[in-house]
Parts: C-alpha cells; sequence; structure tokens
C-alpha cells in the first residue's frame, strides 16, 4: 500500500464482498432449494434461509433419483460414473503426455519435430467443432456405451505435453549424464528421478485435469445411451429439461448441489496446486 | 531448446510417444479429416448415394440466412461476455490487489466458480431467473420488468452471457491478479510521490502495464466464448426461443444430429476450426512477444 486513504480501502472491501455475495448467490439459492419440501419451492417467492428436508432430499436422489423412464436413476451411480471419467481422463492424460514429453526431450529419433507439432495441433481441434465425424468414428470403434469410450478419446492432451517438455528442460543436464555414466537405463532414469521430481507439475496439472474430466458435457452426452453410464453432469442438466407436470425443484437443487461440489472441494483444498495448474497450462 | 545430453535408443522413443500419437490420429486429425471430405460432399437422407459437390455446402451455408443471424449472434455473445467477464474480474482483481486485511480468504472465495460445469451453471441461472418460481425473476416483477427468458429472445441471450461471465470470472480473476502483483511496487511509489493519486496512478501505469494479461484474457475469452459454452446454452435454452441463443458451435450440433445434415454440418465445422486455429495463432504469436518484454 502506497498511502493510507481509508475511505478507497473501505470501497475496495464493499466492493468485494459485494461481488463475493454476487457470485455466492446462485450457488447459495441451489442449497436453500435443495433444503425445503416440493411444495414450499412451488410457491413463489422462494425462501432465502435453508429448510428441515436436507436429509430427506440428498437421502433420496443419491439412492432412488427421481422424475420418469432413464433419468430415474440413484445419483450415487452417476457421480460413480463421473468420478471413474474425471480421475480417467486426468491420470491418461498425464501418464501419455509425460512419456511423450521424455521422448521428445531425451531422445534424438527421425520425425521427433513432426510429433511434437502434431501434438500441437490437437490445442486447435477442440472436440465442439468436429462433434459429428468423432462420434462417427468412436461409434465406428464400438466404443459407445462404455467408460473407454467416455475417456481415451479425451486423454490426447498438447498442453499436458508442452508443460512437461517445459519442465524437462529445466532439469539439469548434469542428471542425465550421471545417470548414463551410471549405467542406467532411459526408463530408470525416468522412473527414479524424472517422475518424483515432477511431482509438482503433476499435482497442479490433475487438478486441471480432474475438473476438465468431471465437468464434460457434450461428450458423455453424445456417447452415452444406457443410463448405467451417465454421468452426474449431463444428467442435471437433462432432468432441468425434463418438462414435468409437477417440477421438483429441491431435487434438482440436491442434484447439482452434488454435481459441483466434488470439483469444488477439489479446488478449495489444492488451492495452491489449482493456480499452479491455471497458470501454467496456458504458458 | 534443446537438451546436450541425450538417450541412443532407437524404438524406445517411438513407443513411449506412442500412446498419445495413436489417440491424436484416431480421435482428432481423422474426424477432422473426415469433417473437411463431408463438407464437399452431399449425402441423400437414406445414407446410400454421396456426390461430390465442391463448394456447394458451403455456398450454401452463405446464402442461409439463418447461419448469418446465428454467427451475429455468435460475435454479440462473445464480445458481451468477454467485455463484461474483463471488465467484472479487472475490477475485483484490482480491488483485491488493494486490501492487505483478507485478501487470501477473498481470493480463495473468488476462485471457486471455476470448477462448477458450464451446464450446471447453466441450471443454477435458470432456477434464479425461472419464471413461475425465480428469485430474481419475482425481484425483478416486483419492480415491473417482466423476465421470462422461456419466451423473450434477448433476456434469453442475457442470461446465457450471465451464466457464461459467472462461470469465467474466476479465471479471468487469478489472471488479473497475478499481472497485477507483477507490477514493480517502485512505479507506483514514484507516481504517488510525484502526488498522483489512485485513479491517475491505475489509468497512467497500472492499465498499460496490463495490457498484455488483457489482451490474453480477450483471446481465451473470445474462445471460451466461441467454444465452451456449449453447456450453459444446452442446459439453458437450447437454442431458443426460436434460434435467438442459438451460437456457431450449437448450431453445428443440432444441424448435425438433430437435423441429419451432414454436409452442412461438416461445412460449418471447417469454419469453426477455421476460426480456432486464428484465434489459437493470435495466441501464441502474441505470447511469443511478450517474452521480449
Amino acid at each position: 500500500m502506497v498511502e493510507n486513504r481509508p475511505f478507497v480501502t473501505i470501497l475496495s472491501h464493499l466492493v468485494l464482498v459485494l461481488g463475493l455475495i454476487v457470485i455466492a448467490f446462485p450457488v447459495w439459492m441451489t442449497f436453500v432449494a435443495s433444503t425445503h419440501d416440493q411444495v414450499t419451492m412451488l410457491r413463489s417467492p422462494v425462501p432465502l434461509l435453508p429448510g428441515p428436508h436436507l436429509i430427506d432430499n440428498y437421502g433420496q436422489v443419491l439412492t432412488e433419483g427421481f422424475g420418469r423412464g432413464s433419468l430415474n436413476i440413484p445419483v450415487w451411480l452417476t457421480l460413480v460414473n463421473s468420478l471413474i471419467m474425471a480421475l480417467g481422463v486426468a491420470l491418461g492424460k498425464i501418464a501419455i503426455s509425460i512419456i511423450s514429453a521424455f521422448a521428445i526431450v531425451y531422445f534424438r529419433f527421425p520425425f521427433r519435430m513432426w510429433f511434437f507439432w502434431a501434438i500441437f495441433i490437437t490445442l486447435m481441434l477442440p472436440v465442439e467443432v468436429r462433434i459429428v465425424p468423432t462420434y462417427g468414428v468412436v461409434a465406428n470403434l464400438g466404443m459407445l456405451d462404455s467408460y473407454s469410450g467416455l475417456i481415451i478419446p479425451l486423454i490426447a492432451s498438447a498442453t499436458a505435453t508442452f508443460l512437461f517438455r517445459q519442465f524437462f528442460l529445466s532439469v539439469p543436464d548434469e542428471l542425465a549424464e550421471a545417470a548414463r555414466v551410471d549405467g542406467a537405463s532411459p526408463m530408470r532414469f525416468f522412473l527414479d528421478i524424472l517422475l518424483p521430481m515432477s511431482r509438482t507439475t503433476i499435482a497442479a496439472l490433475f487438478v486441471i485435469q480432474f475438473i476438465y474430466g468431471w465437468n464434460q458435457y457434450l461428450w458423455p452426452l453424445l456417447i452415452t445411451t444406457k443410463e448405467s453410464f451417465y454421468t452426474v453432469v449431463m444428467t442435471v442438466s437433462r432432468q432441468a429439461n425434463v418438462t414435468d407436470s409437477v417440477p421438483s425443484w429441491n431435487l434438482l437443487m440436491a442434484m447439482a448441489m452434488l454435481a459441483m461440489l466434488p470439483p469444488v472441494l477439489v479446488v478449495i483444498f489444492m488451492q495452491r496446486q489449482f493456480v499452479r495448474g491455471l497458470v501454467e497450462t496456458e504458458k | 531448446m534443446e537438451k546436450r545430453v541425450t538417450f541412443n535408443e532407437r524404438t524406445l522413443p517411438y513407443l513411449l510417444v506412442a500412446p498419445q500419437i495413436i489417440i491424436t490420429l484416431v480421435f482428432f486429425f481423422w474426424p477432422s479429416g473426415q469433417a473437411i471430405w463431408q463438407s464437399v460432399l452431399i449425402e441423400d437422407a437414406f445414407g446410400g448415394n454421396t456426390k461430390f459437390v465442391w463448394f456447394d455446402n458451403f455456398l450454401h451455408l452463405f446464402a442461409d440466412a439463418s447461419y448469418w443471424a446465428s454467427a451475429r449472434l455468435t460475435l454479440v455473445f462473445s464480445a458481451l461476455v468477454a467485455s463484461i467477464g474483463l471488465a467484472v474480474s479487472l475490477l475485483l482483481a484490482v480491488m483485491a490487489d488493494r486490501v492487505i486485511r483478507g485478501a487470501t480468504a477473498y481470493k480463495a472465495f473468488l476462485v471457486w466458480p471455476y470448477a462448477v460445469a458450464p451446464a450446471v451453471a447453466g441450471v443454477l441461472w435458470g432456477f434464479l431467473f425461472n419464471p413461475s418460481v425465480g428469485i430474481v425473476a419475482w425481484l425483478l416483477q416486483g419492480i415491473g420488468i417482466e423476465f421470462n427468458y422461456v419466451l423473450n429472445g434477448n433476456q434469453a441471450l442475457l442470461l446465457i452471457v450471465f451464466a457464461a461471465v459467472w462461470n469465467q470470472v474466476s479465471y479471468n480473476f487469478l489472471f488479473f491478479l497475478a499481472g497485477l502483483q507483477s507490477i514493480p511496487r517502485s512505479l507506483i511509489e514514484a507516481a504517488a510521490i510525484d502526488g498522483a493519486g489512485p485513479g491517475r496512478r491505475f489509468w497512467d501505469i497500472v492499465f498499460p502495464l496490463l495490457s498484455p494479461t488483457g489482451f490474453f484474457l480477450l483471446v481465451i475469452n473470445i474462445l471460451y466464448a466461441f467454444f465452451g459454452t456449449f453447456g450453459v446454452v444446452d442446459a439453458l435454452t437450447k437454442g431458443g426461443p426460436g434460434q435467438s441463443t442459438s451460437i456457431l458451435v450449437y448450431k453445428v450440433y443440432n444441424d448435425g444430429f438433430r437435423g441429419q445434415d451432414l454436409g452442412g454440418s461438416a461445412a460449418q465445422s471447417v469454419i469453426l476450426m477455421i476460426i480456432v486455429i486464428l484465434l489459437t495463432v493470435v495466441q501464441f504469436r502474441f505470447i511469443e512477444r511478450r517474452v521480449h518484454y
């Protein structure tokens, strides 16, 4: 702080608190809605403070689900699917990116730069712009309605490969030299030296990619038709669009809370890794 | 930059890049190639015959008023998302940079919306503005504004802008805050000694020094508005009412899966790819320049 101006400081706090309230308000209302019964949530104006039905609502959506037809599935199942998908995408991206970055940095081989550029170009081809043909490829490979179909097409990662490449380039050459003098094989060097050194980079990437995997929407929407593979984010959105005669806002909002809780908790408890990952993957 | 020390192996490096390259080829290059190929074909409705038609699909698209409407809409939408998002997050970042007490707490409470899926963000905002039970819609009605995003196209657009901005604010905030904290204190102090007040210091020193971050965020926000907001639109409005929130990515999906217009959807895909490539090139050119600052 350069000088002391109490008025400006108070104004700053005021703006920040106002910002926090606006940002937190949608989630607060969602939480409130998830603690009332159905009848209360159908009368406008809806209450602004939590009610007594928290356990009933969450219990019902977790174990039974609600609604009609194919959407009537217990939310715990969709949470498990989302967890499998998020972990699969995060770990898969990290695994294949770290080994390809290792190959590109620590070896000289024909077509090395070709591979590098091929990986780079994936940045320019997000799923959203090539939806129909990608769906076709996955369908031809018989990967619809499977965990491999949910995970594998998403795990190529230019950003993760770059991040590991950047990190490996900053590792002192003496380490590789020493490993070679001692007769260690490349894989030995990778497993015993590089991998432990990459811990913080891996943690940062994991947080970002876990959120990315958990929050996938279009992809699971396209390739799953069996309820047993539905993820929680797509189920929430689908439920919201069901035009029921009597909408169950309380249950829908309990589901929405459950859908955002895991990634939000990851961000809150791993905030340092999160910020690091966010800033570094964009370089 | 290259490593001086490398290992000599013939097959190992190929095995190491293989998983990444195979996935890239099968799930990125192959479908993209197909999109380009399909964009010059016409397939009849029964999937039997395909005909090579040169650029007919593109000409057809450019003659289609609804495509231009969607393109215009996407421009308006991304301009709104980027300008509101950047302005709000810059304001919050400047304030968070000023305060000493509670700075980390503010930061902790501002970063988590990033973790909420766009589709879920859409559901939350839809609930707040729901015409029959939404609390904000009720308040607006109290002051005489009839808010019904299910019927009113402009209000629907406004609502997806709000949801998209809300989802992206934490990202912008973190980058602006990092940018602000990297500005040397001595510059600000020197200006203060010369008698410049907080407003003057912001516009003459902080703002110009922050412009690289701002420009980078502008590109990222446009990319986000173009391609990252599919979930928001699908959860909130499904492109409606009418076509009033059918942005380009939504139209590709809708024409391809709902309308079964493969050639037209593929032509749209190709145009979107060109847009992403241009934006990515701009982003990287700029980052290269930023390194030399």
